[in-house]
């Protein structure tokens, strides 16, 4: 499967980490809805560390499109909850 | 994939469909997407020559801001000399203040430096799959059927389109950054425009608005032990505070309707 991690990379993952992938997620997930900014902080930087260490690097010439997409590695709780709730991150 | 993954991949999705839906022609598909793409391309640049033109903003702010510390601070020293504490007091809480601007626009100036390497990173990126995209579509004409070729280049459309949303994401934090930063650093100019960081040589006697302000926000203890260092290390003549010339603008004499 191929994951971005937004504002930085595509990887290229094998399809048997896709529950770890989840639960790493899931992790980061469960801190939002704590709002618990410092864990959430250090579950999303695990999940991307998990991302950039079991993946192989998308060559910038190969045109992919993503399976999941990952929030940037700097996302802010607050900017993570208004994502789920408002105009989010990405503008239209 | 449920949950935050899900949701931003969802989001991003969204995005990239509504791109690509602007884009969408059937008729012109093919070259169209790619002048779409070189036209957003365009925006990236002008996105990052914004970043850019504001991170040149407040180094040129600082700039000032170094100067009027060390001017500052040689007034200060001037005036321990000559024995005039009060001014002296004045001087070096302008430079306090300026000081701490200083550490604000440094630390703003170096997070626009970090955007800027992130979206010239993101640029170039673009540009490689940009680039790619014309080449692939090329081969995908002479190869296809027109059907299957407009299958084919919409597939790699998207992807692009993805790439694309993505530099659009990470441009929208760095302006929405930016104009955090541009708050900051009007209240800079305003400080300014108030005369905070003028030349104290300039003062009368029994100061305005500007020095009562200046005396609530600067920390006191800080410009005391300035001061304090100063009259050591110069040697000010002792019972200090030789007069400026005028009554006593002490210690929260506000009330200082002084007139020569």
């Amino acid at each position: 499967m191929i994951v971005r991690i937004s504002g930085e990379d595509q990887f290229r993952l094998a399809d048997d980490l896709h529950d770890q992938l989840d639960r790493l997620a899931g992790a980061a997930h469960t801190a939002l809805d704590a709002h618990d900014e410092a864990a959430f902080t250090r579950a999303l930087a695990e999940l991307l560390d998990f991302v950039r260490a079991n993946g192989t690097r998308v060559g910038d010439e190969e045109i992919e499109t993503s399976d999941v997409i990952l929030p940037p590695g700097d996302t802010t709780l607050a900017e993570a909850a208004e994502e789920f709730t408002g105009e989010g991150l990405i503008p239209d | 994939m449920a949950g935050l993954t899900g949701r931003m991949s969802t989001v991003v999705k969204a995005k990239v469909s509504k791109l690509l839906d602007r884009a969408e022609d059937p008729a012109e598909t093919l070259d169209y997407s790619y002048q779409k793409q070189v036209e957003q391309l365009q925006n990236v640049k002008k996105g990052i020559a914004d970043v850019v033109t504001a991170k040149k903003r407040l180094q040129l702010q600082e700039t000032t801001l170094q100067q009027q510390v060390v001017k500052l601070d040689t007034q200060a020293r001037q005036a321990v000399s000559a024995g005039k504490e009060d001014l002296a007091r004045t001087a070096l809480e302008r430079k306090n203040i300026a000081q701490t601007e200083l550490q604000g626009l440094d630390t703003q100036v170096s997070e626009l430096e970090s955007q800027q390497e992130k979206l010239t990173d993101s640029e170039q990126k673009l540009r490689a799959k940009i680039e790619s995209f014309r080449t692939k579509k090329e081969v995908i004409k002479a190869q296809y059927s027109a059907a299957e070729a407009q299958v084919k280049i919409s597939e790699a459309a998207t992807g692009v389109g993805e790439q694309m949303a993505d530099v659009g994401l990470a441009m929208q934090r760095a302006v929405d950054k930016t104009e955090n930063m541009k708050a900051r650093a009007d209240a800079v100019q305003e400080l300014e425009a108030a005369g905070t960081f003028d030349d104290v040589t300039a003062l009368g006697p029994g100061e305005d608005d500007i020095d009562r302000q200046l005396k609530s926000l600067s920390s006191k203890s800080a410009v005391d032990d300035d001061l304090e260092k100063m009259k050591a290390e110069i040697g000010a003549p002792a019972g200090g505070g030789a007069q400026l010339g005028s009554g006593s603008p002490g210690e929260g004499d506000a009330a200082g309707g002084q007139s020569a």
